[in-house]
């Protein structure tokens, strides 16, 4: 990428340079990562910025993903602010310090293009990575496009650095299907980004002036107690999250919620998608709308902490709720969405049919025609008030 | 388990669990794992300090009279004292319960 980039208005960029314009502006001390696909483009463009010296940080090239997420973890409890990002191999390779990451409350960010997990090895999107990681204590989000993935990443800096929160922020958005994109992205004016995101204050650092130990054993005595902190602190994230998002609606003038819906107030049919499907799903909403159908859509932008209570009143109203998952729980209930949106529901009085699809693996098309097959099927479905079993769409067989 | 009800509660735990004050492990009660511990023969000790000098703990120091004593505290009872000592002069007693 060359030339000045205008801030203010819309100009077409790759998703993934977006994301890394994002990690400029929210000027980052420290970028520890290593490439794959499809996130290279991200770091690629971050090492460019800060060899070009228009970032003043330190590009920490690493020999492995699990390194990097340890380079961030030593960084970002020096009190450095953090960014990195990965993808499928490179997420489960992070998988042990991700969890340590979150423990100490080390407040990094990291954007993941989503991708499957081999094997059969495979490059393109889906959601088995994050999927793998969802009980990592990460607070997570999905981006459904390129605006949103650039959003987002200035955004995660805010909470994450809450200290009410200091936890680290996984910000998704689709491989490929957003990170390779050019879309109409705005970026924000440099100076409006440093209101909204104030230097780095963090809760705790490793200082030899006022010395401390980070990440020491936990014996039996204090290690439930240390997983109950850790969990009150996710859960009571979703305020700061709610406060953050209102903050960032002011600065930007873009509003985000736990659970975005679309044209779902009075629909009988619902459908949930998390990620950049969404976009697609709205459109087909639009087609049967035209065509006097009742039917919406319900996105969970936010994945952890879950919204429950948001997602309950979503989905209050309607008779059926197809939930689309991109990823497989081998073995137990087909997707780790749909169970989770169905242990959601459990205990309520109104609990909406749901059918469950598994959708796009490994980069697999999902079209307009695979859509409306599944709205039909829904609708099916709760005429004759019974769920069929989990079905894998466009499965050849 | 007996220093269980001294414990933290899980909303009196540093943030991410951390250590805040700088060589506070040395408040860890770690003796109780013991199952023997070590006794001085001092008849046959020539207080040449290398029990002092090996034990992994540094639980060994001198006591009023001049010999070598654990801090039963910290000994786990691992017994390299006694392997290590050159006059044999100490042996392992089993801790009763």
């Amino acid at each position: 990428m060359s030339g000045p980039i205008v801030a203010g208005k819309p100009v077409g960029m790759e998703v993934s340079i977006a994301i890394a314009e994002a990690a400029k502006l929210a000027d980052v001390d420290i970028v520890a990562a290593y490439p794959i696909t499809p996130q290279t483009h991200i770091v690629e463009h971050l090492a460019e910025i800060v060899a070009d010296g228009d970032l003043d940080a330190e590009f920490i090239p690493v020999e492995s993903e699990h390194s990097a997420m340890s380079v961030c973890c030593g960084t970002s409890a020096a009190g450095a602010r953090t960014f990195t990002a990965t993808s499928s191999q490179g997420l489960a390779l992070m998988h042990e310090i991700l969890f340590i990451a979150s423990a100490l409350r080390l407040p990094i960010v990291m954007a993941v293009a989503n991708r499957a997990l081999s094997g059969p090895i495979n490059i393109w999107n889906d959601h088995s990575d994050v999927m793998a990681n969802r009980d990592a204590g990460w607070v997570q989000v999905f981006a459904e496009n390129g605006q949103e993935s650039l959003d987002l990443t200035i955004w995660a800096f805010r909470l994450a650095e809450d200290k009410r929160v200091s936890l680290p922020v996984m910000v998704n958005f689709d491989g490929f299907m957003l990170s390779h994109v050019v879309e109409p992205v705005t970026l924000p004016d440099a100076e409006t980004v440093r209101k909204f995101l104030p230097p780095f204050e963090p809760l705790q650092r490793l200082d030899v002036d006022a010395p401390r130990s980070l990440g020491p054993v936990g014996i039996p005595d204090i290690y439930t107690e240390a997983k109950k902190a850790q969990l009150q602190v996710l859960l009571d994230s979703y305020g700061p999250i709610l406060e953050t998002w209102g903050a960032f609606e002011k600065a930007f003038g873009r509003r985000y919620r736990p659970v975005e819906t679309y044209r779902a107030d009075d629909a009988e049919i619902l459908m949930l998608t998390m990620g950049g499907l969404g976009e697609t799903a709205m459109s087909v909403v639009d087609e049967r709308r035209a065509k006097g159908e009742k039917v919406g859509l319900v996105r969970i932008r936010l994945w952890r902490p879950f919204p429950f209570d948001e997602f309950r009143k979503a989905v209050a109203k309607c008779k059926a709720l197809a939930v689309l998952d991109r990823a497989i729980s081998f073995g137990g209930p087909m997707g780790p969405v749909a169970s989770e949106v169905k242990a959601a529901l459990y205990a309520d009085a109104h609990r909406p049919l749901i059918v469950e699809f598994v959708v796009g693996l490994g980069g697999r098309d999902v079209t307009f025609a695979d859509f409306h097959r599944m709205w039909d099927e829904t609708a099916a479905a709760a005429r004759a008030g019974k769920a069929p079993a989990p079905r894998m769409v466009g499965l050849r067989e | 388990m007996a220093a269980q009800s001294a414990q933290p509660k899980w909303t009196e735990l540093a943030a991410g669990t951390a250590i805040t004050v700088p060589g506070s492990a040395r408040f860890n009660r770690t003796g109780d794992w013991r199952s023997v511990r070590p006794v001085w023969d001092h008849a046959k000790c020539i207080r040449c300090g290398v029990c002092v000098v090996y034990c992994p703990e540094g639980c060994i120091g001198w006591n009023a009279q001049g010999y070598p004593d654990a801090d039963l505290e910290y000994c786990k009872g691992c017994g390299i004292c006694v392997r290590e000592c050159w006059t044999a002069c100490i042996r392992q007693v089993e801790e009763e319960v």
